[in-house]
């Protein structure tokens, strides 16, 4: 019977101390953070999106080579000697067009491997890390500042110079090979004598 | 209130088709939409969450959302139902509810039906919510559904008891089965209420009082379990039943079990309110009285009626918020074993009392 009585009073007596509990938390404020309106603070070396500040950038291939699932793929074309392309901020010359600068990131794997490498520190990690999309090939992200145009371009210009090049070389090398000829019929007949000079030596 | 509509509309089946239409419009459907977002949100900063934001400032429109997208849902008929009575539960659990509200008074000017046995009405209507579950929970064919629906009826046919000693007792004091009138009682100020002894200061309102404190106790966890609310939700325990006899539905019918359970709610609340806080009374006068404006009576009768039967409605939130479900043995056990005895030994007592 005393337990009975126990058992009733216990019953009730824990009820209201849960709805207390209940109560004061009516009052606590909430931890819930509104995820698109309000955003968590990131720590300050997170690695995210990775960007490339193009102006620095000299087409060195070096983040190409050292990225471990192969997500960049870098293009470069040799500007003309007249060209001036201008310099990077910490001073060095830029002497290729890049021509394309593709990162694929969906394969990348934020290893940061690629950052250290660049001479210029021009690629580096962002703190973004909002960009889903539909499509996986939206994922591949342009850096290349040079419009396909402009790309062809530089490398008709290049392939001109080239051809150019080579069309004087050539020209040069028929004409050495022209002048060397001339001179090797000159030659021909002092060669014999020193020939026989040679052997009587 | 018939003879207002009357008078408006000239003519006795158009005036009592509003008048019995009115409750469901003018008050369950928007107390229903109220109720959901009030509980989402108890439920959220209870748990230290901030529930729905973004429908609307503080997410006010969200259960109105819900409402548009439940009535846009397709109405799914599983095939191995049994057709006719699995169309026909969610109506007949919502009948159920709905007519309690028929004898629930207001306030003065508002009472579906002034019936002499309006308690009485209640008690015995509210029973075919029963069969409205296990229509619901049979035709179905899952045995979730089933098991839900099994549960549900034996926890609401036991919790009947204590329930029906509690309105006897009070049935004893008042001497009356109209809730009309047990209002009536109470009128004035609020040491008149039943849960304080009643009206007059004999000595019998001192010896009833910590005996209608208990009755008033009981009453409460007795309703809290009809209504299948945590901490007595076994019915539809979604742990172990998915969503008991609800499991098949969906639409609008899943709507109407959701507003029937809303508007049982109220109706207990309301219950509880009339019989033991004095209903539609205000607990110190009247605006109307003071003012001298007669008009604004009832809507202060109304008003507070409302409030105390939200308050109520909070109170079964807070308690489910708080709680964990009881087990099928516990359940049964504080029903036969603890409520059940207490509301004898309490009705006996009450009996004595009233006698001197």
């Amino acid at each position: 019977m005393k337990q009975y009585f126990k058992n009733t009073w216990e019953g009730l007596y824990t009820v209201f101390v849960g709805m207390i509990i209940t109560f004061k938390h009516l009052f606590v404020p909430s931890v819930t953070i509104q995820y698109p309106s309000v955003k968590v603070p990131l720590p300050e070396r997170v690695r995210n999106r990775l960007y490339v500040n193009m102006d620095d950038c000299i087409g060195c291939d070096q983040c190409a080579r050292a990225c471990p699932v192969n997500c960049i793929t870098i293009e470069t074309v040799k500007s003309l000697p007249e060209e001036d392309l201008g310099k990077t901020s910490n001073g060095k010359k830029k002497a290729l067009w890049v021509t394309k600068f593709d990162i694929d990131i969906a394969k990348c794997c934020y290893c940061q491997l690629c950052v250290f490498p660049c001479p210029t520190e021009c690629i580096y990690m962002t703190d973004v890390y909002e960009f889903a999309e539909f499509e996986r090939n939206n994922l591949i992200f342009n850096f290349a500042t040079l419009t396909a145009d402009e790309a062809e371009e530089k490398i008709i210009n290049y392939e001109k110079m080239m051809a150019e090049k080579e069309a004087q070389k050539a020209a040069a090398a028929k004409a050495k090979a022209e002048a060397a000829a001339k001179t090797k019929k000159e030659d021909n007949s002092t060669e014999k004598n020193n020939g026989k000079e040679k052997d009587s030596e | 209130m018939y003879e207002l509509l009357k008078d408006i509309f000239g003519n006795d089946i158009i005036a009592y088709i509003i008048g019995a239409a009115l409750p469901l419009f003018v008050f369950i459907l928007p107390f229903a939409l109220f109720a959901v977002y009030l509980e989402r949100k108890i439920s959220a900063f209870m748990q230290d969450r901030l529930g729905p934001m973004r429908t609307g400032p503080y997410g006010l429109l969200q259960t109105i959302a819900d409402i548009l997208k439940l009535i846009q849902k397709e109405d799914i008929t599983a095939s191995e139902t049994d057709k006719k009575f699995f169309n026909l539960a969610p109506y007949l659990v919502f009948a159920g509810s709905y007519a309690a509200f028929a004898a629930i008074p207001f306030s003065g000017m508002y009472i579906g039906s002034n019936v002499d046995v309006g308690i009485f009405f209640i008690v015995a209507i509210s029973s075919l919510v029963v069969a409205g579950l296990l229509m619901a929970g049979w035709a179905s064919n899952n045995k979730y559904s089933l098991l839900g629906a099994m549960r549900s009826a034996a926890q609401i046919i036991s919790y009947e008891i204590p329930t029906v000693l509690i309105i006897l007792t009070i049935v004893m004091v008042t001497g009356t089965l109209s809730l009309e009138k047990i209002s009536q009682m109470q009128t004035a100020y609020f040491w008149n209420w039943m849960i304080f002894g009643g009206a007059g200061w004999g000595l019998t309102k001192f010896l009833l009082f910590p005996f209608m404190v208990v009755a008033f106790i009981i009453f409460y966890i007795s309703s809290l379990a009809e209504v299948n609310r945590t901490p007595f939700d076994i019915p539809e325990a979604e742990s172990e039943l998915v969503a008991g006899y609800h499991t098949e539905y969906s639409g609008m019918k899943f709507a109407m079990f959701f507003l029937s359970e809303y508007a049982n709610m109220f109706a207990v609340s309301a219950i509880a309110v009339t019989l033991f806080l004095g209903g539609y009374q205000s607990p110190f006068g009247y605006l109307g009285n003071t003012l001298g404006i007669s008009w604004l009576i009832p809507i202060e009768q109304l008003f507070w009626f409302t409030s105390k039967g939200i308050f109520f409605v909070t109170i079964q939130m807070w308690l489910r918020w708080t709680l964990p479900r009881l087990r099928v043995d516990q359940l049964m056990a504080v029903c036969w074993k603890y409520l059940i005895p207490y509301a004898f030994v309490n009705l006996i007592i009450v009996g004595i009392i009233t006698l001197l």
